[in-house]
């Protein structure tokens, strides 16, 4: 699968797993003004998956809306990267998780943001400035964290060391698309290499990565989000809500 | 974009122009010059002036420490409300059917948290700090809204705590807009505001599933059934059994009895519910010409003493679910304070050098 409906559907994939990750932060956070920070990243992440979804819906034209989308299909025809499917683990992983991500979608929204595809530029000029949000608050935790107590060093070492690998299947090279993947590299390991010295977290070294997503190919944990998140819906079809 | 789109006009009960009211009452009186002669020595006649004079009392004024007291509980059980009452919504935001209402959803939740912080900031104007009150909550030592311990159990919960639970918190809060209290009735001209959209938003959920197919039209009507009494039960015992109301009245934190609330919420659900289609499980509940007032049958104040003690279906899993997030985040907590007390040290190296 290729082309523009392809990739609006992968970045729309991303986004809507983020969201689902995040929100079952909800009631659970560390502390109360943590709990209104993640649902707002939740909130931001979904709004970016309905605007991605309703419009990669409007591209392929066989009449599926954001909902048909992201209900009604398989866990197998989704396009989202694995980073976002892995489970919430501690907070240190889930602030490695949004480290990792939004380092991503920054400059990946930012060049959208200039591409000749109006909509997708529109969706990319509004999603940046929340990339932007969403990375401060990643990196002020991973600094607080990595430069916390002992205990929370060992917590921020290891939540990158199991997420690190999953960066990789962000930077493949997709030549094809509005944004080639592969030229927003640097930038990333520019962005996330400072912030990872400053709270004194060493960057992973190693070889493994895993990759399949964008061929939807997934982890184990996908299948069980995808249930949970569908079930009301397949359980009614047709029906408007 | 969350939501608005509700056709139609408010639902009927002009709770919100109220708001507005108490808002205008709040700033005319905090523009007023207050007794020419201030205090004085005779601080407990001054508060009592004030507080008659529908003036507001600021927390460095003096206050009876029963007042204070009072407050604090009342203030703080609030809080713990709107923070033990995001899990039975919270519940649903994973299953939420459509995106759209994933999203509301998600943003009512967020805005609980937020009411929560304005009201632990509210209750700390009084010389209690937000970990004190949290302790309390978790401690058991300090209770939360009895309603927040019925679980959710389908899609049409959440429209029905919406429609109905922020209702009736929105008929009880209305009036603390016009609190004495100045911190409160500032707070709670906020919560009003946010929570009548809320209540909007359920009752737009249950609309459409009442409009919708069987199968969802059963569901609303089942949510209904049983959030009807734990909703009526929300504005507490009945006056005769009310411990705290005359005082409270008398220091204009209350300014109505529960009994008289109850009977405006119902008053004002029973022409919505006719809107929406959908039954008001009580068989007794007709409209009382001589009253101006519909008659209806009184919740049972046994199960309603026994939730409020503990025994309710979800207490034991909401606290637990309350004391575990707290236990988990201990860890990141003292993470945040060690890092901000390296940087203050760090500065403070700076300039010594």
């Amino acid at each position: 699968m290729n082309g523009p409906f392809a990739f609006t559907l992968a970045l729309g994939d991303d986004a809507l797993i983020a969201a689902q990750r995040l929100a079952e932060w909800t009631t659970r956070a560390p502390e109360m003004e943590e709990d209104i920070a993640l649902a707002n990243i939740a909130l931001d992440q979904l709004g970016a998956a309905r605007l991605l979804l309703s419009y990669a819906g409007e591209l392929e034209g066989a009449g599926r809306d954001e909902d048909a989308l992201a209900y009604l299909r398989e866990d197998r025809e989704f396009r989202n990267c694995l980073l976002v499917e892995l489970p919430n683990g501690d907070f240190a992983v889930t602030m490695a998780k949004l480290l990792v991500l939004s380092a991503y979608q920054l400059p990946l929204y930012t060049a959208l943001a200039g591409c000749p595809d109006e909509r997708l530029a529109a969706i990319g000029a509004k999603a940046r400035k929340e990339s932007a949000y969403h990375l401060d608050h990643a990196t002020l935790w991973v600094k607080r964290l990595g430069d916390g107590t002992e205990e929370s060093h060992r917590r921020m070492q290891s939540g990158i060391d199991q997420v690190w690998p999953y960066a990789h299947e962000l930077f493949a090279a997709r030549p094809d698309t509005p944004v080639d993947p592969a030229t927003l590299r640097a930038e990333f390991d520019a962005a996330v290499g400072a912030v990872l010295a400053e709270a004194t977290i060493a960057v992973p070294d190693s070889g493994w990565a895993p990759a399949g997503g964008r061929d939807g190919v997934h982890t184990e944990h996908l299948s069980y989000l995808l249930a949970e998140m569908q079930v009301l819906h397949r359980a009614h079809p047709g029906a408007h809500w | 974009m969350y939501g608005n789109d509700f056709p139609g006009e408010d639902p009927p009960g002009g709770l919100l122009g109220e708001v507005e009211a108490a808002e205008a009452a709040l700033r005319a009186a905090a523009q007023q010059d207050r007794d020419a002669a201030g205090p004085g020595t005779d601080l407990a006649a001054y508060f009592a002036q004030v507080v008659d004079a529908d003036q507001k009392i600021e927390p460095r004024d003096w206050m009876p420490e029963a007042y204070r007291r009072t407050l604090i509980r009342q203030i703080a059980q609030h809080a713990h409300s709107e923070i033990i009452g995001m899990q039975p919504e919270g519940n649903w935001i994973s299953r939420a059917p459509s995106l759209k209402r994933k999203a509301i959803l998600l943003a009512k939740v967020q805005d609980e948290a937020g009411h929560g912080l304005y009201l632990y900031a509210a209750a700390e104007t009084l010389g209690i700090s937000r970990d004190e009150l949290v302790d309390l909550l978790l401690d058991g030592r300090q209770k939360y809204s009895s309603i927040f311990n019925y679980p959710t159990l389908s899609w049409a919960d959440v429209g029905a705590i919406g429609w109905l639970v922020d209702g009736a918190a929105i008929v009880n809060q209305v009036p603390l807009c016009r609190c004495s209290y100045g911190p409160y009735a500032r707070a709670m001209i906020r919560v009003c505001k946010e929570e009548s959209f809320h209540q909007r938003q359920g009752y737009e959920i249950l609309h459409v599933l009442a409009h919708g197919t069987p199968a969802q039209r059963a569901m609303a009507q089942d949510a209904v059934d049983r959030w009807w009494y734990p909703s009526l039960a929300m504005f507490g015992p009945p006056d005769g059994d009310s411990t705290h109301s005359a005082q409270s009245m008398a220091w204009k934190i209350k300014r109505f009895s529960n009994d008289e609330l109850r009977q405006r919420f119902v008053d004002m659900c029973v022409g919505q519910a006719e809107v929406l289609g959908l039954a008001i499980p009580d068989p007794g509940l007709r409209w009382n010409d001589e009253r101006q007032a519909y008659d209806f049958t009184q919740p049972d104040y046994a199960e309603l003493m026994r939730v409020i003690s503990g025994d309710g279906p979800c207490n034991r899993e909401r606290i637990a679910h309350r004391r575990r997030a707290h236990a988990e985040g201990a860890w990141v907590r003292e993470a945040a304070a060690a890092y901000a007390a390296k940087q203050r040290n760090k500065k403070k190296e700076m300039v010594a050098a």
